[in-house]
């Protein structure tokens, strides 16, 4: 029984933080462009 | 990374450009890298999903200049119309309550799993009041998008899908906290969670599909501001928008540009391409005193027009009425979705309630006959049934969209599938819509001439240029250098190679299109130029016939090129029709109970497009045509008209599969609802299963484009 009271409050606090990631990501715009984010990676960057 | 560069003293101007033609990182870097390089620019940002280059710099450079500077990297480039105008996303407002009832229904589960593995008392009570927070919050944020269209439904006493989603789900919710308040033994709140999260992913996915090909075609939608150059009195030029011009000013269009206004041409003469606003393919000459369209393309050379009609008075405004009014037709169509719902929501409430009153016979009490009929709504909660149509529309949208065809709207499908007479546009339709070099004249000319040919064409903007630039460099042939280019406005292209004097120049008497190609010391070509059919047009139409659609041509176009394209499809054709004739005839079709198609690209095809049951433009269409129709198709081919309705047939076929299956799911579960011996878990099983089916059999679509 002790051990369900600390750890549901662990799940649903990871769980929160994982939402929380999500949505800070979704205002900081980082799903505004897909398609681009998919091939930055493809960019060089020697020059940096 | 771009550097993220920071100036605090002064301000910092923004600009975005739509660059259609970027495709890769190849082309991110080369425009962000040569941007952030020049004088003024402090940083610039590709978005490539929309095409567009969002630039930070000092307010001191301007638009025009951030466009030459783009020219000079290789890329063509337009001042958006609204500067920093964000296409509205369907996608970001369905997101969010999409994590919230993902994550919900996870640690819901989490604890439902405890409780059906055997969680006894007083654990029991806990897990379920920690359900209860989480889910309930959860239910309210994650359902709103279904609540408020089934409650818009409701209160014009109609019905759609959301209708019973929303009854289930509160009925769920409602007997949830019943059972967790009293410490009873089932509570559903990770039914009600997952199925709003399933909803919710198959609408997020639709979105998706509908806005990538929402920013496919506003990328080909000329975002160039409208509008002229203005000749004052004192003879300076000035750059007036097109809601900035009124009657009696002139305005100097150049050779290449497209009118802003309709007018009288005051000075100079020209031949203007009418193709777009009336159909007709060959070019109208018009010199001083004659009148000339807004919308119309300006070929030869620069002509001074005065100002007559703008806004309102234009032809443009007309066909813009008669299309606002065909649309408000279009808009009744009921979608197959919701006339399922139309169905399936009473028999549903009707079956819950006959359990109640069946219970209640049978000499069961109050609560345990409700328990049976809410369960009985909870089990045939329509999550297949809310899956079925949209996953396969998605599904079938990007099968259509990899080869080169996109949906923009959601009911198009739907409509094309039914299709069974299809009308076809002439010029820029079942014809390229522009002046092609005649190919056997092109592979005739020697490798020199067609090098000097070359070289000629690529110094002019002119359309005829760019097609001949265009043709050459397609048959593998290299520019050579040339000496003192010099282009003289409506006559052609002068310069010197070797020594030797070169033109390319505008034909003396010649009928229809065509330029001269000179070489001191070699004889003369004529280069004809003609509107041709596109690639496949004749095995395209062979199997539209096959697929039972009957074709016709529907022109506005003279009589004597309608019968030519006529005679070579061999299609019925009528000629010189204007936009009311091609609504009145889809019209007068649909009264006698045909489904109409209407491919058309111009702006005279915009109110037929409109009035159609379905239509497809191609990606060359006119911004109103463009914005007119269904399906936009990006080739030159014109296979892609019998491959859209194939699709569109095949999705349908998927879609009546995918609710006999929901169905069928119900014929199992319903009875055992009824019997009194669904739980949670059955529920959560039944209903995840059926919506995976679903699913599944949605992705064979995903081939059924080739």
């Amino acid at each position: 029984m002790n051990v369900i009271a600390i750890l549901i409050p662990v799940a649903l606090l990871l769980g929160l933080g994982g939402l929380a990631a999500f949505f800070w990501s979704m205002k900081s715009g980082q799903f505004e462009d897909m398609d681009g984010a998919a091939n930055r990676i493809l960019i060089d960057e020697e020059d940096d | 990374m771009t550097a993220l560069a920071r100036q605090d003293e002064g301000d910092i101007a923004q600009t975005v450009l739509a660059v259609p033609g970027m495709h890769c990182a190849g082309c991110m870097s080369k425009i962000e890298r040569g941007l952030e390089g020049r004088p003024g620019i402090v940083s610039a940002r590709v978005n490539l999903s929309a095409r567009q280059v969002t630039i930070a710099h000092d307010p001191s450079v301007k638009p025009r200049d951030l466009v030459e500077e783009l020219d000079r990297i290789g890329f063509e480039a337009e001042p958006r119309k609204g500067a920093l105008a964000r296409s509205q996303s369907a996608v970001k407002p369905l997101l969010a309550p999409l994590a919230v009832s993902a994550f919900a229904c996870m640690n819901v589960m989490l604890l439902s799993v405890s409780v059906w593995s055997g969680a006894e008392g007083a654990t029991r009570t806990l897990f379920h009041w920690i359900s209860a927070g989480i889910g309930i919050p959860a239910i309210v944020y994650g359902g709103m998008p279904f609540f408020k269209s089934a409650w818009g439904a409701l209160r014009r006493g109609r019905t759609n899908m959301d209708v019973p989603i929303s009854i289930g789900v509160f009925l769920a919710t409602a007997l949830s906290s019943y059972e967790t308040i009293t410490g009873g033994h089932d509570a559903w709140f990770d039914g009600a969670l997952m199925l709003l999260a399933f909803l919710l992913a198959g609408r997020v996915l639709d979105a998706m599909m509908r806005d990538r090909a929402r920013t496919g075609v506003d990328a080909l939608l000329s975002h160039a501001a409208q509008g002229a150059m203005v000749v004052a009195a004192d003879g300076t030029l000035e750059w007036k928008k097109a809601d900035d011009l009124a009657p009696g000013m002139i305005m100097r269009v150049a050779a290449g540009e497209r009118l802003a206004a309709d007018g009288e041409i005051a000075l100079g003469s020209s031949r203007f391409d009418q193709s777009l606003l009336t159909g007709e393919s060959a070019p109208v000459p018009g010199a001083a005193g004659d009148r000339v369209l807004a919308g119309t393309l300006n070929l030869d050379a620069p002509v001074d027009v005065r100002v007559l009609a703008i806004g309102q008075d234009t032809t443009l405004a007309e066909i813009a009425r008669l299309m606002e009014a065909a649309a408000q037709d279009r808009s009744k169509y009921v979608r197959i979705a919701d006339r399922a719902a139309r169905l399936y929501a009473p028999a549903v409430h009707t079956l819950a309630a006959v359990t109640f009153i069946g219970w209640m016979l049978a000499g069961a009490g109050w609560y345990q006959s409700l328990v049976v009929a809410i369960s009985v709504l909870i089990i045939t909660c329509p999550c297949a049934l809310g899956l079925a149509v949209p996953v396969a529309q998605v599904v079938a949208s990007g099968a259509l969209m990899r080869a080169g065809i996109m949906v923009k709207d959601g009911s198009a499908l739907e409509r094309l599938s039914k299709a069974d007479r299809a009308l076809l546009d002439k010029t820029g339709t079942l014809t390229l819509g522009r002046p092609v070099p005649d190919p056997a004249v092109v592979a005739n000319l020697p490798p020199e001439a067609a090098a000097i040919t070359l070289s000629l064409a690529s110094h002019s903007r002119h359309p005829i240029s760019k097609a001949l630039a265009s043709a050459l460099a397609a048959r593998g042939i290299r520019a050579i250098e040339l000496d003192s280019v010099e282009e003289r406005p409506g006559e052609g292209v002068f310069a010197f190679h070797e020594g030797r004097k070169v033109a390319l120049r505008r034909p003396e008497g010649a009928s229809g299109i065509a330029v001269t190609l000179d070489i001191e010391g070699m004889p003369t070509w004529l280069i004809p130029f003609a509107d041709r059919l596109r690639p496949d047009a004749r095995e395209a139409l062979d199997r539209l016939a096959g697929m039972g659609v009957e074709t016709s041509i529907i022109s506005g176009d003279h009589t004597a090129s309608v019968a030519q394209v006529a005679r070579e499809t061999n299609l019925f054709a009528q000629a010189e029709a204007s936009p009311q004739d091609k609504q009145e005839l889809i019209g007068r079709l649909q009264a006698a109970g045909r489904n109409v198609l209407m491919v058309g690209d111009g702006l005279n095809d915009g109110p037929a497009l409109a009035k159609a049951n379905s239509s497809i433009a191609p990606g060359s269409a006119s911004d109103v045509g463009l914005q007119a129709s269904d399906l936009v198709f990006v080739q030159d081919s014109l296979l892609a008209l019998p491959r859209a309705i194939k699709v569109a047939r095949a999705t349908m076929r998927v879609v009546k599969q995918n609710f006999a299956l929901a169905i069928g799911y119900n014929a199992f579960a319903v009875p055992l609802a009824i019997a009194g011996y669904v739980t949670p878990m059955i529920a959560a099983l039944a209903m995840s299963t059926s919506s995976l089916i679903v699913v599944a059999n949605s992705l064979r679509l995903a081939r059924a484009a080739r």
